[in-house]
């Protein structure tokens, strides 16, 4: 098998084991549109006012949750699966095969992507049907697409990445959430930022890669305007993250 | 051990030496170390290991934990590299060549790795996909007994099954050598048996397999040549059956001795602690000839009479023993002294 063919046979694999743990896929899923519930609830009939405009809160949420489960099953559930995997001894004994390590990570990647694209058409299908969300078409459809392969590929990266310095399995979740449940919060995932917040706070979403891919799926859905530096950031957030995990993967567990 | 002086034997000792080598065979080893040695933050794990291993021989690194012998391996396998020495495995250097060797060898690590959602014949399946000239999924299943368990996902096996899957998995690229590390640690005597004849099977396929164990009956059942190492080194290596020399050390007579009577000067030592006579003569076959006729004339009985030898885990005990002080506690279940499967 040349080694395209092997990364889709592999990608098959990990989807096949990836439904068949029927709590890690139902959390995955459900998550998002739970939160889309709990906060269109909390704050309904409310408006966020968002640059120029004012938007429905239930609205504003869909592209914001979407955006959360893109993170979720890239960079929460790569970096939990591998530091489970490699505790395991599942990563050590593919070292030992003859199969690539572009094959093995593509193969991974790939299957998040995948995830993400199902989960964004799930949050916006629901988002359609509950809340009236707007859908995206044309020209914005694509560039939607764009940004959400380029960030859910990213966001992979940054999950090998930080599995690396992941001491070991049951340091994962907590180190994972650590990370990222601050940088969600000041990236206004959960909470709109408003107009005019701190200065500080506009610093670390310009620095950090999530408020970028917030800004992205927000200008599809909810018709704010499209910058392409958004996805340079992301981009360039994805390929640092590769290169930190190809020159600090680790495929054993550490010992001692 | 008392030794009485040698006397003329119809029986000569059986020779010990390995059957020569010829310089032919000598370029085709399957695994050629010298000299290895390895540190782990100064502390010297492996310190001048060498091997040799044939084409088609089953090879056992025997020692007790610590000893070296999983850093040995993995260091042929490529999982870790080298301070010093000279290393080929199937004419490949794995410290450098790695990618040449991975898909003509297989790997049975120390404890499982694999996917426990996926069944058995998906991951065998899913692991053949990686090798250029796989062999076929189902003749591997049939090969280690997991017929029963084609469809079974990997979480529902049992330990011995999983150790099968281990093995099957290794197997499917068809290597030419095969890695077996601690294949039977943990197990219960029977899936320990069932895991035996797996490899047995392995052995008449003809596959060069080199197996890590602190077992000594494992060792001896399974292996053409054993190399018991301790504390980095190897300090004997030879057939299970000669093992240091065991063939030729002379077998012990024990018996209780008779009360009322003492036997002949060669024949009778002051009993040990547990009220046993024990000598060991120089012929034995003489001297228990000698024992039992003037037993029988003097009309006593010899309670407990027997007649040993050396087992392999007495070799064993007594090479680690003076070299490392936790071989004790890694030594063979009981019940095993004398090599209980062989």
């Amino acid at each position: 098998m040349n080694a395209a063919a092997l990364t889709l046979s592999q990608m098959r694999y990990v989807n096949k084991a990836y439904w068949r743990n029927p709590a890690s896929a139902f959390f995955a899923f459900v998550y998002p549109l739970m939160f889309l519930v709990i906060f269109t609830s909390l704050f309904r009939n409310s408006t966020v006012r968002f640059g120029a405009k004012s938007v429905n809160e239930a609205t504003y949420y869909v592209p914001a949750m979407a955006a959360l489960a893109v993170i979720t099953v890239c960079f929460n559930n790569i970096a939990v699966a591998i530091t489970f995997q490699r505790d395991a001894g599942v990563l050590k004994r593919i070292n030992g095969t003859p199969l690539s390590s572009t094959s093995f990570f593509g193969a991974r990647i790939l299957h998040a992507v995948f995830l993400s694209v199902l989960l964004v058409i799930i949050t916006a299908a629901f988002g359609h049907a509950f809340y009236s969300a707007h859908i995206p078409t044309g020209a914005t459809l694509a560039r939607m697409l764009v940004v959400l392969a380029v960030g859910a590929a990213a966001f992979c990266a940054l999950g090998f990445a930080i599995s690396s310095v992941i001491p070991n399995a049951d340091a994962s979740l907590p180190i994972v959430n650590a990370v990222i449940l601050p940088l969600l919060f000041l990236s206004g995932i959960f909470i709109p930022l408003g107009n005019n917040p701190p200065e500080w706070m506009v610093w670390v979403g310009r620095v950090f890669p999530i408020k970028h891919f917030l800004n992205g799926m927000q200008a599809s859905f909810l018709g704010a305007p499209f910058h392409w530096t958004d996805v340079l950031v992301i981009a360039a957030w994805g390929v640092a993250g590769l290169l930190f995990a190809i020159r600090f993967f680790r495929w054993e567990p550490r010992t001692g | 051990m008392k030794r009485l002086a040698e006397a003329p034997s119809p029986c000569p000792p059986p020779s010990s030496l390995p059957p020569p080598v010829s310089p032919a065979v000598i370029e085709t080893l399957a695994v050629d170390v010298r000299g290895l040695v390895k540190s782990y933050s100064g502390a010297e794990i492996v310190r001048g290991i060498d091997l040799a291993i044939r084409h088609g021989e089953v090879f056992a690194l025997l020692g007790p934990n610590g000893a070296g012998k999983t850093t040995t391996v993995e260091i042929l396998e490529g999982y870790r590299t080298r301070d010093q020495g000279e290393v080929s495995v199937l004419g490949v250097d794995p410290g450098r060549q790695r990618a040449m060797l991975k898909s003509r060898i297989g790997i049975v690590l120390q404890s499982p790795g694999v996917d426990r959602y996926l069944t058995v014949r998906e991951t065998i399946a899913m692991y053949a996909t990686f090798y250029p000239h796989p062999r076929s999924v189902d003749e591997v299943i049939d090969l280690v007994g997991l017929e029963e368990k084609r469809s079974a996902r990997v979480l529902k096996l049992s330990g011995g099954q999983q150790r099968r899957l281990d093995v099957a998995i290794a197997l499917v690229g068809n290597p030419e050598l095969l890695f077996l590390d601690e294949p039977t640690t943990g197990f219960d005597p029977s899936a320990r048996h069932e895991a035996w004849e797996v490899i047995k099977n392995l052995a008449s396929l003809g596959m060069t397999v080199l197996l890590t164990t602190h077992y000594m009956d494992e060792a001896q059942f399974l292996a053409d040549r054993v190399a018991v190492i301790v504390a980095g080194r190897i300090v004997a290596e030879g057939p299970p059956a000669t093992l240091g020399e065991r063939n030729l050390a002379n077998a012990r007579i024990r018996y209780r001795p008779p009360s009322g009577a003492t036997p002949p000067g060669g024949l009778f030592a002051p009993p040990g602690l547990d009220g046993f006579t024990e000598i060991t003569p120089g012929d034995v076959v003489h001297a228990l000839h000698q024992l039992t006729g003037w037993a029988i004339d003097h009309r006593v009985c010899l309670d407990e009479l027997e007649v040993t030898r050396l087992s392999l885990e007495d070799i064993y005990l007594s090479l680690t023993a003076t070299q490392s002080g936790d071989s004790s506690s890694q030594s063979a279940p009981t019940g095993t002294r004398n090599g209980g499967g062989a």
